[in-house]
């Protein structure tokens, strides 16, 4: 469960990256939050893993208050969120595997349980058999699924991706959407910042659109 | 606890793998590291075996008596005499000026010199041990001693094993000043090449703290670099010695032919070298501990 209760952002330029939001996310749920560029969906997912402090209003996730959370509290938080980043954050200095065993190696599995974990995660994407590639080798569609495997291999209860279909192909796009609806479907809350409604097409999903920092109804 | 051991190990591995990952650069630190630090090992181990041997030395404090050259017959064993009755003598032995003389020509290569003598130049002399080894007691008996009769010249024997511990007392500040020097030396190293590491290694950093890492986890592989880096460097220091010590043993058989004392260099004790191993893997872990606190926080996910 996520729950957002008027939060607002300032940055520390004067810029108000979001108004008085509020709304609440209920366990299983899978939500889209669309606006323009620049509209706060980047500033509004880093406050739910607490790489951003909102400058006033309560953030609670599984009914714990982020906003006001010890740093030395945030990684606990942050293991049982799977984040896909808009940067995708990948190491270029490893393998493929061991970018998704990196989460694992965070949480202290040993090396067996990992490895199999690894796997799974590898298989939902489509990569096992890219295992042992480098990144730097793998196409951009092939790149974001590396980031989701990497965001699930610790089977977290929330997933949150910003702009994960980005500069991807219709095709591609379409693959990674379905993806997180099959993530929805077992029970995993998804969040998913994308820029337009367009892509999602007829689908029944619940939208949060963020406009200007605020929240249009 | 299943966690916690796969924590530390992943982070030794990971220490390994970065010393690994730059051979040639990290074995030059160690070096640097293993020279700085076997400068005051040395001077330690120099110390230990000198105050071994004035340990030696001081065990038997032995007074010589020379007699004046006229000293004759009579006055000998009066003297004799007076030794046998004193309580604070031993035991003693009496050379005689010709024993003397047979003794310089055998143990020295002047025997051409003493051969062209027309004369005895030595005097008989006494060498004297006492019961006591109390500095205190050995100077009176010294004193009295050299007022009787004929007494030319009395010689307390562990008078230079007291300068020889004044010495070494001196010696002990100097090793505890290199080593302070030369620890800082081996921090500043440390913290460096740690400062270099966190650096070329942001990108992880990172990405673990944005994935639920804590400061520990991320402190850790650095801080065991740190220790590892210690240790070899002290592991480099002992050889050094080693080798320095087989060296100067080498040269040593011969001074010991002829001097005949056995005269020999001991490397450290077991108990000495697992400290000199411990000490230089804390201060490596300190220097990687000092640079972690300072350049970590610097690096937060955006």
């Amino acid at each position: 469960m996520i729950s957002f209760s008027n939060v607002y952002k300032r940055y520390p330029n004067g810029f108000d990256a979001l108004k008085n939001i509020a709304f609440t996310i209920k366990l299983g749920e899978m939500v889209f939050i669309t606006g323009h560029s620049g509209a706060g969906k980047s500033t509004l997912l880093r406050l739910i893993a607490a790489i951003e402090r909102p400058t006033l209003g309560g953030i609670f996730v599984n009914n714990k208050n982020v906003s006001t959370l010890k740093s030395r509290a945030i990684p606990f938080l942050r293991r049982n969120l799977g984040m896909v980043f808009q940067d995708q954050k990948i190491l270029f200095d490893r393998s493929v595997f061991d970018n998704v065993l990196l989460p694992l190696q965070i949480c202290g599995f040993d090396h067996w349980s990992a490895t199999g974990r690894v796997r799974a995660a590898l298989d939902k994407v489509g990569l096992l058999s890219r295992e042992k590639a480098r990144p730097i080798t793998l196409s951009g569609g092939e790149r974001q699924r590396l980031c989701i495997a990497r965001a699930i291999v610790n089977r977290p209860s929330i997933l949150i991706a910003d702009e994960p279909t980005a500069n991807l192909d219709a095709d591609y796009s379409k693959d990674i959407m379905n993806m997180f609806k099959s993530f929805h479907q077992v029970g995993v809350t998804v969040l998913i910042a994308i820029p337009d409604a367009e892509i999602l097409g007829r689908s029944q999903e619940r939208i949060l659109a963020l406009n200007h920092g605020k929240l249009e109804i | 606890m299943i966690a916690w051991l796969s924590h530390h190990w992943h982070a030794f591995f990971l220490a390994l793998r970065q010393l690994a990952s730059a051979p040639f650069a990290n074995l030059l630190n160690i070096i640097v590291i293993g020279v700085a630090f076997s400068l005051p090992t040395g001077v330690y181990m120099l110390l230990g075996n000198l105050q071994a041997f004035s340990g030696q030395m001081s065990e038997a404090p032995q007074l010589s008596l020379f007699l004046e050259l006229d000293a004759d017959k009579a006055t000998i064993s009066k003297i004799e005499s007076r030794l046998k009755q004193h309580p604070q003598v031993a035991n003693f032995q009496f050379i005689s000026k010709d024993s003397a003389l047979k003794q310089l020509k055998q143990g020295s290569e002047l025997t051409d010199i003493v051969d062209s003598l027309t004369q005895n130049p030595l005097p008989d002399a006494f060498i004297i041990n006492a019961n006591s080894t109390e500095p205190e007691a050995l100077e009176q008996l010294r004193a009295e001693i050299q007022k009787w009769p004929k007494a030319e010249y009395i010689q307390l024997d562990s008078a230079w094993t007291k300068r020889l511990d004044a010495l070494l007392k001196l010696g002990q500040l100097a090793v505890l000043m290199l080593t302070a020097l030369l620890s800082f030396a081996l921090v500043v190293v440390t913290f460096n090449t740690i400062r270099l590491q966190i650096l070329t290694k942001r990108d992880e950093i990172e990405v673990s703290k944005l994935i639920g890492a804590t400061s520990n986890f991320i402190r850790r592989p650095f801080l065991y670099f740190g220790a590892i880096q210690g240790v070899a460097g002290g592991v480099i220091a002992w050889l050094i010695i080693a080798i320095v010590i087989h060296f100067i043993n080498s040269e040593l058989t011969d001074l010991v032919q002829l001097y005949a004392v056995d005269l020999h260099l001991y490397h450290l004790s077991v108990e000495d070298s697992i400290s000199l191993l411990l000490f230089s893997s804390c201060l490596g872990w300190l220097g990687a501990w000092l640079s972690v606190a300072t350049h970590l926080w610097q690096i937060e996910p955006k």
